[in-house]
């Protein structure tokens, strides 16, 4: 706070670099913190679990196994930024997953399935949307609604799992482009290029950054920003990236069931969070919940590797999310503080 | 005949009674109540009966949206307090020995006590947002009861057990339960201050503490008491499947509880809370799945039939429809009968 | 000095007949409201005048029911704040509207970022930026986090913001109400400047000094209604009070005996702090208040006045100094512990600190005794009698006791919350900023109010930003700045220029 008698504010950069790394980025000290952890993940599997953790193979069918997971981050961490959150993500992804599973059974072609199943995605997230923008239903309540419609739908599609038979679909999972030991399926490659959209709509966009100042601001419309529009639109991102998970998932498993993604809205949230993406808005990375993502799978592979029961994966995921919750409310209340 | 309508569980009431009307109109017998051995039984005593577990969750579910929470690890409680008492009666020598019965159902009711403080201790003391803080248990808890059951459906065949779910003294013996939680929550909230206080620090947290409430208490006993009326619930459910599936146990059912809170009039911002709109809430819920079951829709395709409940129940308590609303009523009589006044709406 | 704006010119902003009705409530009747470049222009009237209600129309928050706006002789229908800031009308709130989770050159740039090739350029979104900040005379790093920067920064960052926009009408909304002093000279210097390039302010404050300070027109309003537009140098501050009011202002007079008072400090002091004071908040700090004194802490706002208030109140815990009530060593570690000892805390922020806002003002007024109670329920008669009483004793209008509390105006509201304490019968009382954002008649009232319950025994520490109303409640006063307490004075021998003086330039002159 200036005192009395500093009339003019002068301070044109902070001292020194740390300073200035604090005063510009500090939202960013989250998402290093997850990279240290995945880093330390590998490191400690390595030497601790078995030696030959860290291998081109392993590292490869990490993008491969989480592909999906992968996708339905990126749409969530549109809506976190925007202080919202969606819960209907996993169930999205089941019901156009298994819905495209019975278009392709009944003969319908890929290039009508794919747009069909986009475009369910989108309206489930559009209904969220205009429930959370127009109605003022807070997000969670909202895209509970979107959970339960998504589910349902599943099953009304399909009581039981439709195996796929289509090329064009199980090409994306089973092609794989080599490069030595390393390998890449189009479905990581699909998967990548979200990450990549995202990441740059997020940072040079205007529309990306509209999504940083809902979640900083509330009443960022009064700053003659398209909060409403803007709003929708992030619940839009979020069902079509649950669409496209859906394609990706039901390539991966070569069958669309209307159980998957069960809890795996949960899965997706802490992957996004300890990406670094604060749950109260505002701040977060696309990047950042790729790193968050790579974590939770890592986890899963060195407890698989350790022979132990999966039920850990969930224990220790749980207990990484309470650890960077704490660590950025601290960080939250820091810069409050200030402010 | 405008303060009836305007009493605010008539909504919740009119759409129960008419839930209920229809359903008779639609099939005679699901009104009628047959008596078999000093037994009641009839489509209405199921919905008593069934509804026992969504609504001890449900109640706890009330308490801690009125502190500004919500508590999303009530299935994951269920999970685990069923996995312990069906770990300690499958362990035993004798699962019909109704000691044996009662120490696993007071062990699970304790540990379900734990895990409701300890969401307690991260809202109450750590500040985390709620819905995190129970998020970390929903994920880890049904990982928890897993282990405790090894990765297997515990199952058992005790008579005493499953008493508690199917047992009968005239009405279901379920349905007591409810009725008894229903009744120490109920007298617990509005003949102590417990209640006012609870809905002072929903609606204010930081006016309360300056005023001497003791809101760190009031949001960590929330917390606790729906882990242990979650605990019971989940107590319930095992002893209606006789076996404790740490996967499917109280699936979906914090969505089901919250679903019934705002159906009851209870609004999800915190503060003023009722209980018998809670308690109507679950009936509703718990009739419109018989109904479903009536038609013939497959329970597993019934949430798009929830979806649909939610959109119109949130739809309906939207403040931006009433402010349509009024604008519009207003809108015929506002020119002639506005009178200057000194109160002040926007000042 | 010669106004730029003489009667002469054309307004840039026409608002004829306007008229907004709420449920019950005509907001605005039959209001005309003229604006003219190079004028700073303030709209003047007690709460519930119409004043901000007037603002929302211009700034395309409420619709008009009826009547006109014209903006440079375009008629023009807002239905939004779109509409408005399209007309060149920009609005910088009260609550700052800012993201403080974005840097600083983001938010003047905000929506308008410059592209290239389909993308934000950011460098030329910085330089823009410090380009519009240098034109206000502020340079400070447009990459930091907003949050970094102080309220006032943040308060020319969105000035900025509106410059951004090609404002040619700003509407400044109680934008001094948490600045300190010198920022407000800062905030000042910009508004003149702006003025002298053409621009046209509405300057909205509680502040009448201000007000006279840099105000060129006044429009006051009372109960919706237009009372008139004069020029602020032709109109003597007591008589544009009479205009907002409607009645003469002698009750404020009545109550200047107080300070006088002897008090006895010959006994034990009802609260006596030592060298109390928290790491980056509050230097340590001395206090003490004796029986049936009122003790009036004087300084900006950031002086340390409320953090001091908290710490003895233990609403913040200290880590330094120690306590003592009435002789005997207190630890103040939350505020349990303070009302356990009879002080009571009023804080400054009634919405966010005070009120209860839907529970019902009987419940307001005995949530303090209750949570003492703690779970047993308090009867119902004892209820009804404490709640009527104190509601006539403060004289809480409306006097409907199920009323729910966040219905009154703001003035009722803190009523409720004197009421609250005083059912409590507490033996300090401290009031933070009672009567901010309060009618001149409430503020009477309290004010009267204190000075009688001062002489029936109660100690109370009294802070305001109206020095005027500490000199005349205080019998001493404690004067902070810069997060320290800087002296203790007899209220008796200052007068209001003295106590300025003494605020602003105290100490400085033998230190450093």
């Amino acid at each position: 706070m200036t005192s009395v008698d500093t009339a003019r504010t002068t301070t044109r950069k902070p001292a020194g670099s740390y300073e200035t790394f604090m005063s510009r980025r500090a939202s960013l000290l989250p998402t290093l913190a997850a990279v240290a952890i995945l880093i330390l993940l590998f490191v400690g599997a390595e030497i601790l679990v078995r030696g030959d953790f860290i291998t081109p193979r392993n590292i490869s069918s990490l993008l491969l196994d989480n592909a999906y997971l992968l996708i339905l981050s990126v749409g969530l961490t549109f809506v976190i930024v925007t202080g919202g959150i969606d819960l209907s993500v996993g169930s999205v992804m089941a019901f156009t997953g298994i819905w495209l599973a019975k278009l392709l059974e009944a003969g319908t072609s890929l290039a009508v399935a794919l747009p069909a199943i986009l475009l369910a995605g989108a309206l489930v997230g559009l209904l969220i949307g205009v429930l959370v923008q127009f109605f003022d239903v807070q997000p969670f309540i909202a895209s509970l609604a979107g959970l339960f419609l998504a589910r349902g739908l599943a099953f009304v599609v399909s009581l039981s799992s439709i195996k796929v038979e289509a090329t064009e679909v199980l090409w994306l999972q089973s092609t794989r482009i080599q490069l030595g030991d390393w390998y890449i399926t189009p479905t990581g490659i699909l998967a990548l290029l979200v990450v990549f959209v995202g990441a740059w709509v997020m940072q040079f966009t205007r529309f990306g950054r509209t999504t940083y100042a809902i979640g900083g601001n509330q009443q960022a419309a009064l700053m003659g920003l398209k909060v409403a529009r803007t709003t929708v639109a992030v619940y839009v991102i979020s069902g079509v990236c649950g669409g496209l998970a859906g394609l990706v998932l039901t390539a991966y498993s070569g069958a669309g069931y209307p159980r998957n993604g069960v809890g795996t809205e949960l899965d997706a949230i802490a992957a996004v969070v300890i990406g670094g993406t604060v749950l109260a808005g505002g701040r977060g990375y696309v990047l950042g919940s790729m790193v968050g993502v790579f974590v939770y799978g890592t986890i899963k592979t060195i407890i698989s590797f350790m022979g132990a029961e999966q039920s850990w994966t969930q224990i220790i995921i749980g207990g990484l999310l309470l650890v960077f919750i704490v660590v950025q409310r601290a960080i939250v209340a820091r810069s409050d503080r200030r402010s | 005949m405008r303060s009836v309508t305007k009493h605010r569980l008539f909504w919740p009431v009119a759409t129960l009674v008419s839930l209920i009307l229809i359903n008779t109109v639609a099939r005679s017998q699901f009104a009628s109540i047959t008596v078999r051995d000093g037994r009641l039984y009839g489509a209405l005593i199921d919905i008593l009966r069934q509804s026992a577990p969504l609504m001890l969750v449900s109640l706890g579910m009330t308490i801690v949206i009125a502190t500004r929470g919500i508590d999303l690890s009530v299935g994951a409680v269920m999970a685990v307090s069923g996995a312990v008492a069906l770990t300690i009666i499958d362990g035993s020598t004798d699962p019909s020995d109704p000691g044996v019965v009662m120490v696993a159902v007071v062990v699970a009711i304790l540990a379900s006590l734990l895990l409701g403080a300890w969401n307690g201790f991260l809202v109450s003391l750590l500040g985390i947002q709620p819905i995190i803080a129970t998020l970390v248990l929903m994920l880890a808890g049904r990982g928890v009861a897993l282990l405790i059951t090894e990765g297997f459906i515990t199952t058992v065949n005790s008579t005493p057990f499953e008493f508690i779910s199917t047992g009968y003294l005239l009405l279901p013996f379920a349905f007591f339960i409810w009725v008894a939680a229903v009744a120490v929550v109920g007298l617990t909230e509005r003949r102590t201050a417990l209640g006012v206080l609870t809905e002072a620090v929903g609606i204010n947290p930081e006016a309360s503490r300056l005023a001497g409430v003791r809101s760190r208490g009031i949001i960590w006993s929330a917390y606790a008491a729906s882990g242990v009326l979650a605990g019971i619930a989940g107590i319930i459910y095992a002893s209606n499947i006789k076996a404790a599936d740490a996967n499917a146990a109280g699936q979906f059912i914090e969505l089901y509880a919250i679903l019934a809170v705002v159906l009851g009039g209870t609004s999800l911002m915190g503060g003023k809370f009722s209980l018998a709109g809670t308690v109507v809430g679950v009936l509703i819920i718990q009739t419109l799945e018989s109904t479903m079951l009536f038609l013939g829709v497959p329970s597993a395709e019934s949430p798009v039939f929830f979806a649909i409940v939610v959109v119109v129940v949130v739809i309906i308590q939207s403040p931006r429809l009433h402010r349509l609303a009024r604008d519009v009523t207003n809108a015929a009589r506002s020119r002639r009968t506005a009178e200057p006044s000194d109160a002040e709406v926007a000042g | 000095m010669t106004l730029l704006a003489d009667t002469a010119s054309a307004p840039i902003v026409e608002m004829r007949g306007i008229t907004i009705s709420f449920p019950g409530v005509l907001a605005l009747d039959n209001v005309d409201f003229f604006l003219r470049p190079g004028e700073v222009h303030s709209i003047m009237g007690e709460n519930g005048a119409g004043k901000s209600t007037l603002i929302k129309a211009l700034t395309g928050v409420y619709a008009i029911d009826s009547g006109s706006i014209d903006v440079t002789g375009t008629s023009q229908v807002f239905r939004s704040t779109f509409d408005a800031e399209a007309a060149g009308i920009s609005t910088v709130y009260q609550e700052i509207n800012l993201c403080t989770n974005l840097s600083v050159g983001e938010n003047v740039m905000l929506g308008h970022e410059p592209r290239k090739r389909g993308r934000i350029d950011w460098k030329a979104v910085h330089r823009l930026a410090a380009e519009h900040l240098d034109g206000l005379g502020i340079s400070i790093d447009t990459r930091s986090l907003l949050s970094n920067h102080s309220i006032a920064v943040q308060q020319l960052v969105a000035i900025s913001r509106a410059m951004v926009l090609d404002a040619k009408v700003l509407v400044l909304d109680e934008p001094t109400s948490s600045l300190d002093r010198g920022e407000v000279e800062q905030l000042f210097t910009v508004i003149r400047d702006l003025r002298a390039r053409g621009a046209a302010i509405i300057f909205v404050s509680h502040f009448l000094d201000q007000v006279y300070e840099i105000a060129d027109r006044v429009t006051v309003l009372r109960n919706g209604k237009l009372v008139g537009e004069y020029l602020a140098k032709d109109l003597p501050r007591e008589e544009l009070v009479t205009k907002m009011i409607g009645r003469q202002l002698d009750a404020l007079e009545a109550i200047s005996s107080t300070a006088a008072r002897a008090i006895d400090r010959t006994d034990a002091p009802i609260l006596k702090a030592t060298g109390v004071g928290r790491r980056g908040v509050l230097e340590p700090a001395d206090l003490d208040v004796f029986n049936g004194e009122i003790v009036g802490i004087a300084g900006l706002l950031g002086s340390g006045r409320t953090e001091l208030v908290r710490l003895l109140y233990g609403a913040d815990r200290a880590d330094s100094g120690t306590i003592e009530v009435v002789g005997a060593p207190a630890r103040m570690t939350s505020p349990r512990h303070a009302i356990d000892r009879r002080i009571a805390f009023s804080s400054e922020d009634r919405r966010e600190e005070g009120i209860v806002a839907d529970l019902t003002v009987a419940e307001n007024i005995v949530l303090g005794i209750q949570a003492r109670k703690g779970f047993r329920k308090i009867r119902r008669e004892k209820q009804d009698s404490v709640v009527s009483e104190y509601m006539a004793a403060l004289d809480v209008r409306p006097a409907d006791p199920d009323m729910v509390a966040g219905n009154l105006s703001g003035g009722n509201q803190q009523k409720v919350l004197i009421a609250r304490w005083l059912a409590t019968a507490p033996e300090l009382l401290i009031l933070d900023e009672p009567t901010r954002g309060i009618d001149v008649g409430t503020k009477a009232d309290l004010q009267r109010k204190v000075a009688e319950l001062s002489e029936q025994g109660l100690s109370v520490i009294f802070i305001s930003s109206e020095l005027e109303e500490v000199l005349r409640l205080a019998q001493r006063i404690v004067v902070m700045r810069d997060r320290k307490s800087i002296g203790e004075l007899d209220s008796r021998r200052f007068d209001l220029d003295g106590l300025i003086d003494f605020i602003a330039n105290e100490g400085k002159g033998s230190a450093a």
